[in-house]
Order: C-alpha cells, then structure tokens, then sequence
C-alpha cells in the first residue's frame, strides 16, 4: 500500500468522525457541563475556605476531568458497532491499528481538549495559585491522552458486551491509578515550588510508550470481542 | 505444535483427560492442604514466642502473609494460562485462566481484611493508605475486572478471550501500580511501617509462616481443580463423556 | 488455656483474622461443589426432557 493511500485513509477516518461528533454538538458539551458542576459541588461540600481549597484544587480537577472523560468514554465506538462500520474498519486493507489511532485522536479532540481548555477556569473557580496553571494544563496535555489511548483499549474490550458503563469504570480504575499519581503529583511539587519537571517526565514517557502500543492493543482486543 | 512436548502434555490438555486427573489429584491436594495448614497453625499460635515489640498480634502475619503472595502468585498463574490461551487457543488454558480469577481474589480480600485488623494496632486505624495495602486493592480491582468482562459476555469462550486480554494488560501494570504508589508514598509522609525486617524473623517463625504458604499453594491447586472440573461439565455439556457422568451420578 | 485464647490482649485481632481467612477459603471450596450439582442436575432435566421427547415421537408416529 503506497504511503499516499494510507494518509488518505486516515484523514477521511478523521474527518468522519469529527463530522460526525459536530452534527452532535450536544455530546461535545456533556462533559464539559457536568466538570463545572463536579467543580462547583466540592466548595459546597467542603466549606469556600480559600486555603482548604487552594490545597485540594489540583486533585480535585484532576479527578473532575477523568470522571468527565469517562462518562464520555462509553461511547467511544457505540455508533460504530451499531451500524456496523467498525466491522467494514476490521476488514479494511489499511492496518486496523493506525485507523483506530485516528478514531482515538478524533475522540480525545472532541472531549477531552475542551475540557482541558476549561480546566483553567475550574481550577481558578478552586483558587489554584496562577503559577501552578501552566503545569496544570501540562499535566492534563499528557494525562488526558492516555486516558483517552488506555480507555480506548478497554472500550474495544467490551465491545461484543451489551452494558458496560460500570464495568469499564472498575477496568479503568487500576490502570489510571499511576497517572492520576504522577500528574497530581507534578502539580502539589508545583504549588510548593518544588521541581515537578520528574513526574511530568515519566507521563510523557509514558504516554509515548501508550502512542506506540495502545492502538495496538486496541486492535488486538477489537479483534477478540468481535469474533463470534 | 512442536515434538519437545511430551504427549502426555497433549493428552492433558483435551477436557475429559484433564477431568479425570483433577477428580484424583483434588482429594490429595485438599488432605495436604489441611495437614499443613494445621501443622503451620499451630507453630504460629502455640509455638511461636510472642514478638517483643508486637506481643501475640504479629501472629497474624501466619494468614496475612501468605495469602498477599498467593494473591500475587494466583496473578502470575492466571497471566500465563491466559498467554496460552490467547497464542495457542487451547480451551483448558482459557479455563484454567478464568477459575483462577476468583481464588486470587479469594486471597487478596483475605489479605486486605487480615491487614487492616493487624493495622488497627500498628497504625492506629482500620485503613491507612499505606503503600502495600493499596497496591493490594488494586490488585483486588485488577481481579474485578477481569471476573467482570467475563462474565458480562454471553459467549462464553469469547469472554474468557477477552477478560484473558484484560490479564496480560494487568500484569504490565502490576509493576507500574507498585512503583508509583511508592513514589507517591514517599511524597506524601515517607513513613512505612516495617512490618518485619529479616533480623526480627526467628527461625521458630518462619518455619510456620513457609508451611502456611505451602498449605496455600495445595489449597489452591485443590480449589483450582474443583472449579475447573464444574466448568468443564458445563462448558462440554453436550459432549457424550458429561452426559456418562450426569446419569452415572444419581441415576434416575 | 485461657491465656492461649486471650492472645495478650490482641485476641480481638487474631481470632477474627484466623476467622476471616478460614471463612472465605471454604466458601471459595463449597462453590465449586454447589456449581457442580446445579450443572449436572440442569443437564440431568435436559436429557430427560430430550428423552421424553423423544418418547413422544416414537408413540405417535407421524401418519399426517
């Protein structure tokens, strides 16, 4: 397969699906909504102290966006199975790895990039001292990829199963354990003025090492649910 | 597949053979199991002299520490028949894959609950997020999910292919879950208690604790066998050698 | 015997460790059992379901 063909493939991949989520501009805002609501709850709960707040906003909007990426998760290749265009995917002659990155990429596009682009306003709303911020939105450029590149493994797992809302949750649970550590991680050292530059480093390795193997993986796992 | 395996390797594998073979290993294995679980019981409570820091509650180390290694050991086990599973689609390896999964998490639930009472003395209270405990949940997670995936498929070869999946991604992030709740650890209060340094260890308490972790092995090879004898019947219950034992067992 | 039972003080810890551990590995041992039974006795109604069937066919021989 000559190397146009291919480059070809992947942007009509890419350019259906974020057609596809733009005819659908509601779903795009679904999680974006329910972060500010989970954003606008802890101050509630927790009292509006602003050192109690100060303290907890990293965490705290680190946890809101990866619950925000995981309610949208689900969906991630419902549509496709259901009409049956995942399975033409399979079939295609170009490398079922490679299409399913870009259906990664335009997923990650669509939910987790407008929610990293109000993560700054969460975390104000938390009182997140404004030098912490820029390592904020660093820690979330690295951490929402492998969210979406982990999740979308587990999607393709579940893929032959009829519910699995909550059983992605507890699958996804261990595996985002160590980035929700280093990320929040990076930003506490941040907010006390300690270097964060190592945890930051070990995300990014991290995530390319995910880049490479989790389209992958996904494709293998896609393989196995689908065969009946 | 290649000649250096013996035959009767391949004879094992094909369920009716591996039925039989559990069927007479499980009743030694249960006997082994219980004699030295007794044997090590009563080293750890009557023989053993009490620590001098701890007094009579470091005894339950006797159960909490063999079963975190069986908890971790069960892993391995399951990872491995699961890799046969997935590369050689052999069905007894798929079996033996999804039976070990709750056995394994059996043991780390015993771990977990064994460690928080020991921990209400140590710590001062029921959890603490200490580095060892929580990789432990998830590990128990980790075991969740995989009893979960299978379960949640109506094939059930296909959910064993896939929940099998879901173990070889686990196993990689066994390692990654306990580095980084060490690194996390460490940043957080950087005081683990050492639960038992190998000066504290004298030999009237090892010898029970290595006949614990074997009675746990037995055990577990006898619980193994039972779970994957009751699948096999199910899973080839159409098969003519199910049928012999359904009606050779109260017949009528 | 009493100061064997009483553990030092910590018999509130031990004993229910040793409980808690002796507790789940049985009822992890008596699934299994209880799963065969229901397995065959499922399989045991199948077949004779299949033979009565089968019964049935043999006394009404299809003259339609």
């Amino acid at each position: 397969m000559s190397q146009a063909t291919l480059g070809r493939a992947c942007a009509a991949v890419l350019q259906r699906d974020l057609t596809l989520a733009w005819r659908r501009r509601g779903d795009i805002a679904m999680p974006v909504l329910y972060a500010l609501i989970v954003t606008t709850l802890f101050p509630f709960a927790l009292g509006p102290e602003n050192a109690l707040l100060q303290r907890i906003a990293g965490g705290a909007v680190l946890v809101t966006v990866l619950l925000a990426m995981l309610l949208a998760l689900d969906g991630m290749f419902r549509s496709d199975i259901e009409d049956g265009s995942l399975e033409q995917l399979v079939l295609a002659p170009q490398p079922l790895a490679l299409m399913l990155g870009m259906k990664i990429l335009a997923h990650w596009l669509t939910t987790a990039l407008p929610l990293i682009v109000i993560a700054p306003m969460l975390a104000s709303m938390l009182q997140l001292p404004a030098t912490a911020m820029p390592v904020l939105l660093l820690a979330l450029a690295l951490a929402t990829p492998m969210l979406s590149l982990l999740g979308a493994v587990l999607v393709a797992l579940t893929a032959g199963t009829r519910r699995s809302g909550m059983l992605l949750a507890l699958m996804l649970l261990p595996l985002c354990v160590p980035v929700v550590i280093f990320a929040a991680g990076a930003l506490a050292a941040a907010q006390q003025g300690l270097p964060w530059i190592a945890p930051i480093a070990w995300l990014g390795a991290a995530l390319a090492l995910a880049l490479v193997l989790a389209p992958l993986a996904c494709a293998a796992a896609l393989r196995i649910a689908l065969d009946a | 597949m290649s000649s250096w395996i013996p035959l009767w390797l391949h004879k094992l594998g094909s369920p009716p053979t591996f039925y039989r073979f559990a069927g007479k290993l499980r009743p030694w294995m249960l006997a082994l199991a219980i004699v030295l679980g007794l044997v090590a019981m009563y080293g750890g409570l009557v023989l053993a002299p009490a620590d001098y820091q701890q007094g009579d509650d470091y005894r339950i180390i006797f159960v909490h520490v063999p079963s975190a290694w069986m908890g971790l050991f069960i892993y391995a086990v399951m990872a491995v028949s699961a890799f046969i599973a997935l590369v050689w689609r052999i069905k007894l390896a798929e079996v033996v894959a999804m039976e070990s999964a709750p056995i394994g998490a059996a043991f780390t639930l015993i771990t977990l609950t064994t460690g928080s009472l020991w921990g209400v003395r140590m710590w001062g209270t029921w959890w603490t997020w200490d580095a060892r405990l929580t990789s432990e949940l998830v590990l128990l997670f980790l075991y969740l999910g995989v009893i979960g995936l299978y379960h949640a498929f109506e094939d059930r070869r296909q959910g064993a292919r896939a929940a099998a999946f879901l173990a070889l991604i686990g196993i990689i992030n066994v390692p990654i879950v306990h580095f980084s709740v060490n690194w996390w650890n460490t940043l957080h209060q950087g005081s683990t208690v050492r639960l038992f340094g190998p000066s504290t260890m004298s030999g009237s308490m090892i010898w029970p604790l290595l006949t614990m972790m074997v009675a746990t092995k037995c055990y577990y090879v006898f619980s193994l066998c039972s779970r994957v004898r009751a699948d096999l019947l199910s899973l080839e219950s159409g098969k003519d050698w199910v049928r012999r034992i359904a009606s050779e067992e109260h017949p009528g | 015997m009493t100061p064997f039972l009483a553990m030092g003080g910590y018999a509130a810890y031990v004993w229910p460790s040793y409980a808690i551990f002796l507790v789940v590995l049985l009822a992890d041992a008596l699934a299994p059992v209880l799963r065969r039974r229901r397995v065959l006795r499922e399989l045991r109604a199948r077949l004779a379901r299949q033979a009565a069937r089968q019964q049935r066919h043999a006394d009404t021989p299809n003259d339609a």
